[in-house]
């Protein structure tokens, strides 16, 4: 369906190309994974699929690239459009109309198919991907989930044969990440379409399956084969994975399910053990009280009687869907949003009626996107602007950067690191004021698993020397490696609060890979299981 | 709920707040202005959608009250052209220069100038009122898909600018939300100005996404049209326009009255006829346009029935619909332009009742506490559990966030 033959692209003003000798068949029907580190070109390999490279992005793409027979070269994306759906890393800048209905519509009155074919069409879509409720809905009041599910809806009225999705669940919480899955699910199982889709957060992706195409490294061949026999050599790979390489189990188990039938022995050599005890947390003074909190935007109360104590050297992870308020709270320690009740006391001091210049001392946010926090051109100037924003001495923020982020060179200009130096480098303009408080907003959306175990090393070595760190996060694996504490937020209202194993282990959406593995067991990480192992020899 | 297959015609909805517009341009009487704005407010209020075009009535209603405002500080300041003898107050006058005669700066401020002005800024504000109850009522990219083909690209271009919009509020406060975390101030002019620049460049890296998704959906696919239809298309669109220059040119020098009108019609027909030929290259259809069924008659014929009969009035009796500001009167209700006004109402009635409005998120009790976990059977959810009421909540923050910057600014 999908070929691939010897193609390389390259884009102008670029020293090395970002493909280089891709040879890949993918069959009708097979729901294939692209997966890889960041900037191996796994999204500009997804555009040229649907045509969009070279035809929109420019650059020059040698060999040749066929969907359902179509040459790429000399088909211009309208033109596959009957056969390849695409959508896009944001499902928002997808939309051209404003109501659900309209959406799904709008492809075929591009393609000019007939009135009464367009009408039952978006009945089936509508009742396939569950959307029936929401056809009358505007587009703008969606939640992530239905947002995506409208988007990959709007490509399918036009019957392709093909669907091509980039992240289709990073930005979504576990829940809605389950229904995406689902509904592509059935789109191979029922409509025999072919999905290629690339996904960082492979614990969500890799048992569905059919086929995986790894990209090890920037230009290096693909490695095509079946999932177990790809994440067996792969640099990037689910928890469960890499619990299969520490237990010895081959060929490695991709769902929990095929793990959990194989650890029986593993749960009995660890019988013995414990995790180490969480960390102890000094009972110091609270570099954060929230009393009551109420806050209403608009018409909709926000948040809801929230208690939240943050104490110095903590790890926090604020968790619960799309909406559920994570965003709202943060914006209240950084005084974003003045309560509508109850208190929040950030250092001693009300946010919302603080300075923003006094208020950087008390606490930082990394924001969802690093970018926001950055305006210079270049690395070095970016620096020197935090130090004069924070009244530190010169040359603070330059060090930390050089702590966090060895060998970027001064004159880099942000835009062009990578999401994970970008996020390492708001990190370090965050810290310069060294703020006991250290706030994440979404902080590995994007990230591969190597930027996610640096950063989570960072964030460590920080709570480690006393900063209080509260993250707001739908990904589970980050939580229990990091967090000491789980705070479950839904409609707004806190429904959990406590040490995270307590927390995690029982529920069954933000349990991690390995908690759910080694149940009754209240092991999280791959890392305290190995540890065990090493001590028990 | 009430479907699209019962929603009105976007354009019925129009015509019948011109039709109000219309008659409220014919009087200047404040009694008959009011009950104009009580008939728009009333029927908006109960036929209005919870979409966010309908809440910007509210600001049309700001804007028109602004305008008013505007009119009575222009009579007081300026003058009023209306000789009136109750002063109320004398303002200290400047003296202008002998190029500016005929302005006046301060003065005296009478009664019946204030009157005069009052009455014409209602007017005025009413106009805007009626505009903005079309547009809380009708749905613009549905008025916008009944335009004929040939007008599409430009509908679609007004389309996605509204939806862009609401995205560079958003971009905005996010950005400055941003400014504050690094210790700068987040309020005032200066912090706006230094964030338009990364909103600028978010707004475009966000068009070319959406111009690369909407390739990628084919739009500006084209049928195949043979080499010789193509040329008539160009030769007829290209004649016409010079037939529709020669045929201007000739009207406004008044040369040959009756030859430059006759080109001018010509080449209109000409062009239009290459237009036709050049919608057969387009490959589009249309998915459920809207039908104008007795309903839309109802509502349009109501509002053309309002205009007709106060323009008759207006003829009439032009006393009581435009009484005279000198002397100083208190207005009369006149019966049956009153009545006209009240026809104004049958939309109230015949429009389909909007959908029930939903639920803010607090209504039931603990139902939605359940976890997603325990949604559905196969992991997608049930009917209601994920209807993304907190997504709606900050979609509506954000709209009202735009309306109050709207109004404000």
């Amino acid at each position: 369906m999908i070929r691939f033959e010897n193609v390389g692209v390259r884009y102008a003003d670029t020293a090395a190309p970002a493909l280089a000798g891709i040879e890949l068949t993918v069959p009708e029907g097979e729901l294939c994974l692209l997966a890889g580190p960041s900037g191996v070109g796994k999204s500009t390999l997804l555009n040229a699929v649907s045509g969009l490279v070279p035809h929109f992005t420019g650059g020059r793409l040698t060999g040749r690239v066929t969907v359902a027979g179509r040459d790429t070269r000399t088909h211009r994306p309208r033109e596959l459009a009957d056969v390849v759906g695409t959508v896009g890393q944001d499902p928002a800048a997808h939309f051209v109309t404003d109501v659900v209905e309209d959406e799904l519509a709008y492809g075929m009155e591009s393609l000019g198919i007939a009135p009464d074919v367009m009408r039952r069409r978006v009945e089936e879509t509508l009742d396939l991907l569950g959307l029936a409720e929401l056809r009358e809905r505007p587009i703008a009041t969606l939640s992530g989930g239905q947002r995506q599910r409208v988007a990959i809806g709007s490509v399918l009225t036009a019957h392709p044969r093909v669907l091509v999705l980039d992240e289709p669940t990073s930005a979504l919480d576990p829940g809605a990440a389950e229904e995406v899955l689902a509904v592509l699910q059935r789109l191979v199982h029922d409509l025999g379409t072919t999905v290629l889709l690339a996904e960082h957060r492979l614990e969500r992706v890799v048992q569905y399956a059919d086929l995986v195409v790894l990209l090890p490294a920037p230009g290096a061949a693909a490695v095509v084969g079946g999932p177990a026999e790809v994440m067996a050599v792969s640099p990037v790979r689910p928890p469960v994975v890499d619990l299969a390489r520490l237990a010895g189990w081959s060929p490695p188990p991709l769902s929990v399910r095929d793990a959990r039938r194989r650890a029986g022995p593993l749960r009995e050599r660890l019988a013995g053990c414990s995790p180490a005890p969480p960390r102890q947390v000094a009972d110091a003074e609270p570099v954060a009280v929230v009393r009551r909190l109420a806050v209403r935007r608009g018409r909709v109360e926000a948040l809801r009687g929230v208690d939240l104590t943050v104490r110095p050297g903590e790890a926090i992870a604020l968790m619960g869907r799309n909406g559920a308020g994570k965003s709202t709270l943060l914006g209240c320690l950084t005084g974003l949003h003045a309560p509508t009740g109850g208190s929040v006391q950030v250092g001693g001091a009300v946010p919302h009626r603080t300075a923003p210049r006094e208020l950087v001392r008390r606490v930082g946010l990394v924001p969802q996107e690093p970018r926001d926090l950055l305006y210079a051109d270049t690395v070095a100037g970016e620096c020197a602007a935090a130090d004069t924003d924070a009244g530190a001495a010169p040359g603070s923020c330059r060090a930390l950067v050089g702590e966090l982020l060895s060998g970027v060179p001064d004159a880099t200009h942000p835009r062009d690191l990578s999401e994970g130096q970008r996020l390492t480098l708001a990190l370090a303009v965050v810290l310069t004021a060294r703020p006991p408080l250290l706030l994440l907003d979404e902080p590995t959306r994007g990230l591969d698993y190597a930027a996610k175990a640096r950063l989570t090393a960072h964030l460590r070595s920080l709570a480690d020397a006393g900063h209080a760190i509260v993250l707001a996060t739908h990904d589970v694996e980050l939580a229990a490696e990091l967090a000491d504490r789980v705070v479950i937020l839904a409609d707004g209202e806190v429904v959990a609060d406590g040490p995270t194993a307590e927390v995690v282990v029982s529920s069954p959406a933000f349990a991690p890979q390995v908690a759910k593995v080694l149940q009754p067991q209240e092991w999280l990480t791959v890392g305290q299981v190995a540890a065990a192992l090493d001590g028990g020899r | 709920m009430s479907g699209r297959s019962h929603a009105l015609h976007a354009g019925a909805w129009w015509l019948w707040a011109l039709g109000l517009a219309t008659a409220a341009s014919r009087t200047t009487n404040p009694l008959l202005l009011s009950l104009v704005v009580a008939v728009a407010g009333y029927v908006v209020a109960v036929r209005r959608t919870d979409a966010p075009w309908a809440r910007s009535y509210g600001a049309f209603l700001k804007l028109g009250l602004v305008v008013l405002v505007i009119r009575l500080v222009f009579a007081i300041v300026l003058g009023s052209p209306v000789p009136g003898t109750h002063v109320l107050f004398t303002l200290p006058q400047v003296p202008l220069p002998h190029w500016a005669q005929g302005v006046r700066l301060g003065g005296r401020v009478t009664a019946e100038g204030l009157a005069f002005a009052g009455c014409d800024g209602l007017r005025l504000a009413t106009l805007l009122v009626c505009v903005g109850a079309a547009n809380a009522l009708a749905n613009p990219a549905r008025l916008l898909k009944s335009l004929p083909g040939a007008l599409y690209e430009a509908g679609v271009a007004v389309v996605v600018a509204m939806t862009f919009a609401p995205n560079l509020v958003a971009d905005v406060s996010r950005l400055r939300a941003a400014r504050r975390m690094r210790g700068r101030a987040d309020r005032g002019w200066r912090a706006l100005a230094q964030v338009g620049l990364p909103v600028l460049e978010g707004a475009l890296e966000r068009s070319v996404a959406l111009a690369a998704a909407m390739d990628a959906r084919g739009y500006g696919r084209t049928a195949d049209v043979p080499r010789r239809v193509r040329r008539l298309t160009a030769a007829l669109t290209l004649g016409g326009l010079i037939g529709v220059c020669a045929g201007s040119y000739g009207l406004l020098a008044e040369a040959g009255g009756g030859l430059g009108t006759g080109v001018l019609v010509l080449g209109l027909l000409v062009a239009l006829a290459g237009l036709w030929l050049g919608g057969r290259r387009t490959v589009r259809t249309r998915y459920r346009p809207d039908r104008w069924g007795t309903r839309a008659w109802l509502v349009s014929g109501a509002g053309i029935a309002v205009a007709v009969l106060m323009i008759r009035a207006a003829t009439s009796d032009p006393g009581a619909l435009t009484p005279p500001a000198v002397p100083l009167a208190a207005p009369v209700l006149p019966v049956w332009p009153a009545l006209a006004v009240l026809v104004g109402l049958v939309p109230a009635a015949a429009a389909p009742a909007p959908a029930a409005r939903p639920r803010t998120g607090r209504g039931e009790p603990d139902g939605r506490s359940e976890p997603a976990w325990l949604d559905g059977p196969d992991g997608r959810p049930g009917p209601d559990a994920r209807n993304g009421l907190d997504g709606r909540g900050a979609a509506a923050a954000v709209v009202a966030e735009w309306e109050k910057k709207g109004t404000s600014g």
